[in-house]
């Protein structure tokens, strides 16, 4: 952001920056909030950064129909292009690796060097999920030794939308860290980034249009936790939903509201105040957590 | 003159460079073998030389060895995983952006149609690499415990007939698990194992961690049998491969081979009936019948025997035999002179035991190396060329009457490499698989191959698998 | 034209195990080869061959609700003389209309051998009673067309009632005699399998068709490459075991040059040479017939055209 905070009496600045709109990423559109409203994002200091769009339930339940209506091809594509499709997002993560740096020290406050380690961790974390597609059916999947005359196997499918509520404090790194499992394997997201910190997830939306990922796979929510969470929690056509991002009080209330179409809840694993390590190995949980097991019987014989 | 002519539609030669000489591939850079030797390759359909290439000797394997073994060591062993898959991953992107040029070298070196290198060749050729890549970093979960370590330094002997295609299943999934490699590949298509090379050196890899070393018979001998490898890969010929495992039995080296077959194409009286004449065309004459899992013996249900018989005749006629870069051509040229001596005397063998040949009216240009696809019906398990691989476009067409029959005839061959079966009842297909002693089995298809999907044969088709899961074991010390 | 082949005995059931019994149909085997030979490169002479080959296999079409006399004739002056610029180009094989404009599109084109296709059998659907439907196709007749393109009962055919098909086709036959050649709308887009294709291909064959149809052009998807493969391969068999040969028609979405040139390398490649005719392969399209002539004219000119030299009918 290259602009100067003027005193009174100042003389002008250079060149003046063209700020960027901060907007919703729904179906593959920038839309703003269907209720007008924004809200002011701060940078670590208190300074101002920009106006992030205040998504309402109505906006959450655009991203929800959305992100249905984008299931069946994404969940159809074949592994390999899925692969594809989510190395791509990293090429182009990896050209703006300054900008998303700026964006994480902005927000997050953290020093060049460190802002640049979580940029290159988060790449390597989308690469790392995007080699999974076309093996986790190998890993996951099996062919059951029944006792009878039957070829029986096993295969694991996607679940369908998943909301996601993003991690409070790492924005783009937990972020990525939320998202990736859960499309990999086929399904789609609704993703409500971080409250305090939503800006680098919406610079990522950005990638995310201009790269090959079909609209409505990923769509992404800035708002309040509180207000919009509640919305997906009971959202009927949801089919689960990731606690991560939410306090523990509120998490409590999402997970009870979530049972009434027993949506697949993931809580973090973490203990109260202590946040994810998300520097750390990912292991299969996130993935497995959206993934359903369907196993097919068929007799053998002539 | 038929009444809808294809006019001449060539790929143009103009997005290759061959260079009149290739050197060896040797630590990340290209030079002249040791004692200077070089030998030329040609192109099969015109005979037209495409250039010259670099012989290896002892010396010249001794230094390739001792590249690979210091690059092991000191680089690719230390490397964290994430980073060796990066690698992989460029690799791929590279091989996309320069698929076409590949496609029409790998044309031009074998004899193949552009269209199959285009649209199979060099597709797959950038998946096993796409595919392989992911793994690098996941070894601990593919079921081998939770920190599989590489072998070392792995010597790889390819065939000519998928030459880009077969160095991708050996070089992709060695370099995954950790190894680094010297490979050669056949004396008669060394032009796309060059050019991958450049695209090493573009890729930035690590100098050593690849090395391509051209030569013959002589060479790939000097390569398995050298003490300083601990890892032998060879796809070619079951004879060859024997001769390895012999060499290789005194050793501690590891070994897979992946050899030759001589696939059975079941059709059953419930076939899709297209589909399998579809099948059985696909089975045999794609890549001019240059493959090792090829269907060469169609065992088709008797009471369904003239109408596939007629419905096959009738399909043979529309192939169209020709310029391999011709994007129509359907059957591209025999590989070499040798190969085409052998296509030859095994198809006489088959007229004199008494089988009757058939061929579609097919028209041979004078130069280079041609055999029209060939059809042997009357054929018995007894023939030998119902027994012995023919690598060329020649199929035999044997019958049976119950399943039971067609699994018995289908497994009694000291091969077991492949086998296709078509019928539209999915217990029957299931029951068929489960009895044919091959290791890949295709139902209402053929030659189906993917990255994600184990490759390799049973008894004499050689042993372990390439590609998937399983095939990883080959490089990793479980 | 030729008296349906009568396989009846027993009713509904042996033509039931007649089409159930014939060989199934492997999608994906059957997409591959439609891929494979979609793929094939047909340049220069070639190209220019299978331009005007396929101008003249088009049933130039309006089936519109809106359709008047004065579209009615802006078609039919657009399949006399296709290329305002070029009078070599070749006229159309015929215009398809619905019946009650059919008169006016037999005066328009009378003289020019243009053929007068009308629609019939309560087009699109085919929901109505058996009396409407001879009653639509008679009229179609009286009006002046020379070919009839009918609807099979769709319902009837998923519901397994083959007999009811089998005898509507055949009556329609009937009504429309050696005065029009018939062909049969299978509707494949709401068959939807290619085992149903197969078998309704059949079943319009035994019941007299002269020509089978892929589509309305009313429903999506209509024409397609692999089901097009699959009725190719119908005629043929047909003709090798039954001695008739009967003629094929793709409909709907085959909006481009390309397309058209693939549908004749399938035609070429799977029934043979005897249906690369008009006689025996036609194109139901409308927008089609610009592209052909903008690729004919690149051909002949060299520069690349665009749509202001065209008419818009």
């Amino acid at each position: 952001m290259s602009d100067t905070v003027l005193s009174p009496g100042d003389a002008p600045p250079g060149r003046l920056a063209v700020r960027k709109t901060y907007k919703l990423y729904i179906g593959g559109a920038f839309p703003r909030s269907e209720s007008g409203r924004s809200y002011v994002v701060t940078d670590h200091k208190g300074g101002f950064l920009a106006n992030a769009a205040l998504a309402s339930r109505k906006d959450a339940r655009d991203a929800v129909v959305a992100a249905r209506k984008a299931f069946a091809g994404w969940s159809a594509a074949t592994a390999y292009n899925r692969g594809q499709v989510l190395y791509r997002v990293a090429e182009l993560l990896e050209g703006r690796r300054a900008q998303f740096t700026a964006e994480v020290r902005a927000a997050e406050g953290l020093g060049a060097r460190q802002a640049e380690a979580v940029v290159d961790a988060a790449i390597d974390r989308w690469v790392w999920y995007a080699g999974w597609a076309d093996k986790i059916a190998q890993v996951r999947g099996a062919s059951n030794p029944v006792a009878g005359p039957f070829f029986n196997f096993s295969l694991p499918e996607p679940t369908g939308v998943v909301a996601v509520i993003a991690p409070e404090a790492s924005s783009l790194l937990g972020f990525v860290s939320v998202v990736a499992p859960a499309v990999v394997t086929g399904n789609t997201v609704v993703v409500l980034a971080s409250e305090r910190y939503p800006l680098p997830a919406v610079s990522l939306t950005e990638v995310l249009a201009t790269s090959d990922v079909p609209g409505g796979v990923i769509n992404v929510l800035t708002g309040r936790t509180a207000e919009v969470a509640p919305w997906l929690a009971s959202h009927m056509d949801v089919n689960a939903i990731d606690l991560t991002g939410a306090p523990d009080d509120l998490a409590d209330d999402l997970a009870v509201a979530a049972a009434d179409n027993l949506k697949r809840v993931l809580r973090p694993a973490a203990e109260d105040g202590v946040a994810e390590d998300w520097t750390q190995p990912p292991g299969l949980k996130r993935m497995l957590a959206y993934l359903e097991t369907k196993t097919v019987w068929h007799p053998t014989g002539t | 003159m038929g009444k809808f002519e294809y006019a001449p539609a060539p790929e143009s030669r103009s997005i290759v460079s061959l260079r009149e000489s290739y050197g060896l591939f040797i630590n990340g850079e290209f030079a002249s073998s040791a004692d200077g030797r070089a030998f030329k390759t040609i192109s099969p359909a015109t005979e037209e030389v495409l250039a010259e290439v670099a012989e290896a000797g002892p010396v010249d394997v001794d230094r390739a060895v001792a590249a690979a073994r210091r690059a092991y060591e000191r680089t690719w062993s230390v490397l964290p995983a994430k980073e060796r898959g990066k690698y992989l991953f460029r690799i791929a992107r590279i091989i996309q952006e320069r698929s076409r040029e590949l496609a029409v070298l790998e044309s031009l070196d074998n004899g193949k149609p552009i269209r199959e290198s285009r649209d199979v060749d060099i597709p797959l050729v950038a998946a096993h690499f796409f595919y392989h890549a992911g793994w690098a970093d996941k070894l601990e979960y593919a079921g081998y415990g939770p920190a599989p370590r590489p072998l070392g330094v792995a010597g790889q002997v390819i065939p000519w007939n998928f030459p880009l295609l077969m160095l991708a299943w050996k070089i992709a999934p060695a370099l995954a698990c950790g190894n680094t490699v010297v490979l050669k590949p056949a004396e008669t298509t060394p032009l796309t194992a060059l050019t991958f090379a450049e695209i090493c050196q573009q890729a930035d890899l690590p100098p050593g961690v690849v090395n391509i070393l051209t030569g013959a018979g002589d060479t790939g001998k000097a390569l398995v049998t050298h003490p300083g490898i601990d890892k032998v890969a060879f796809t070619g010929s079951t004879e060859v491969g024997k001769e390895i495992a012999r060499e290789c039995a005194p050793t501690r080296k590891k070994v897979t081979l992946e050899l030759g077959g001589k696939a059975a194409n079941i059709v059953f009286e419930d076939a899709p009936v297209d589909q399998a004449v579809e099948g059985i065309v696909n089975g045999i004459f794609f890549n001019q019948g240059h493959v090792c899992c090829a269907g060469s013996r169609l065992l088709v249900q008797e009471s369904v025997y003239d109408q596939v018989l007629a419905s096959l005749q009738n399909r043979l006629k529309t192939l169209r035999l020709g310029d391999p870069l011709d994007k129509n051509t359907d059957v591209g040229a025999i590989n070499s002179a040798a190969q085409l001596a052998r296509i030859r005397e095994l198809s006489e063998v088959g007229e004199a035991e008494g089988a009757q040949r058939w061929s579609p009216p097919c028209e041979l240009p004078v130069k280079g190396f041609w055999f029209p696809p060939t059809v042997f019906t009357g054929v018995s398990q007894a023939h030998r060329i119902a027994r012995e691989e023919i690598f060329g476009p020649v199929l035999s067409v044997l019958t049976f009457r119950t399943p039971a029959e067609a699994v018995e005839k289908a497994n009694n061959t000291p091969y077991g490499l492949s086998a296709g079966v078509w019928s539209d009842k999915g217990s029957r297909i299931l029951w068929m698989a489960s009895r044919l002693r091959a290791g890949v089995v295709w139902a209402n298809t053929f030659n189906k191959f993917d990255p994600s999907s184990p490759f390799g044969g049973y008894k004499e088709s050689g042993y372990g698998r390439e590609g998937g899961r399983h095939g990883l074991e080959a490089y990793l010390d479980v | 034209m030729s008296a349906p082949v009568d396989i009846r005995a027993g009713a509904g059931s042996s033509l039931r195990e007649f089409l159930h019994g014939l060989p199934g149909v492997d999608q994906v085997g059957a997409e591959a080869r439609a891929a494979m030979l979609a793929s094939r490169s047909i340049k220069t002479t070639a190209k220019q061959w299978a331009l005007d080959m396929a101008i003249s296999m088009i049933d130039l079409t309006t089936l519109e609700g809106q359709d008047t006399p004065g579209k009615v004739r802006a078609i039919c002056a657009k399949a006399k003389r296709p290329d305002p610029a070029d009078p070599t180009a070749p006229q159309v094989a015929a215009v398809c209309v619905y019946p009650d404009l059919a008169h006016l599109a037999a005066a328009e084109v009378k003289g020019t051998g243009i053929h007068v296709a009308s629609v019939a059998t309560a087009f699109p659907s085919g929901r109505t009673s058996l009396e409407v439907k001879l009653a639509d196709a008679k009229y179609a007749i009286e009006a002046g067309a020379d070919e009839v393109d009918m609807v099979i009962d769709r319902g009837a055919f998923l519901a397994g009632d083959y007999q009811l098909v089998y005898d509507e086709i055949a009556a329609v036959r009937e009504v429309v005699e050696d005065a029009a050649h018939l062909k049969v709308i299978l509707e494949t887009g709401e068959l939807v399998t290619l085992d149903n294709v197969r078998r309704a291909s059949w079943l319009a064959m035994l019941a007299g068709a002269d020509f089978i149809k892929t589509s309305t052009g009313k429903v999506s998807p209509a024409a397609t490459l692999p089901v097009t493969l699959v009725m190719l391969e119908a005629v043929r068999d047909f003709r090798a075991t039954h001695g008739r040969q009967v003629g094929v028609k793709p409909a709907g979405g085959i909006r481009t040059a390309k397309d058209a040139i693939r549908y004749l390398v399938l035609v070429n490649e799977t029934a043979g040479e005897d249906w690369l005719d008009p006689d025996w392969f036609r194109i139901g399209a409308s927008s089609l017939l610009n592209d052909l002539l903008m690729q004919r004219t690149k051909l002949a000119t060299g520069r690349y055209s665009g749509p202001d030299y065209f008419t818009l009918d």
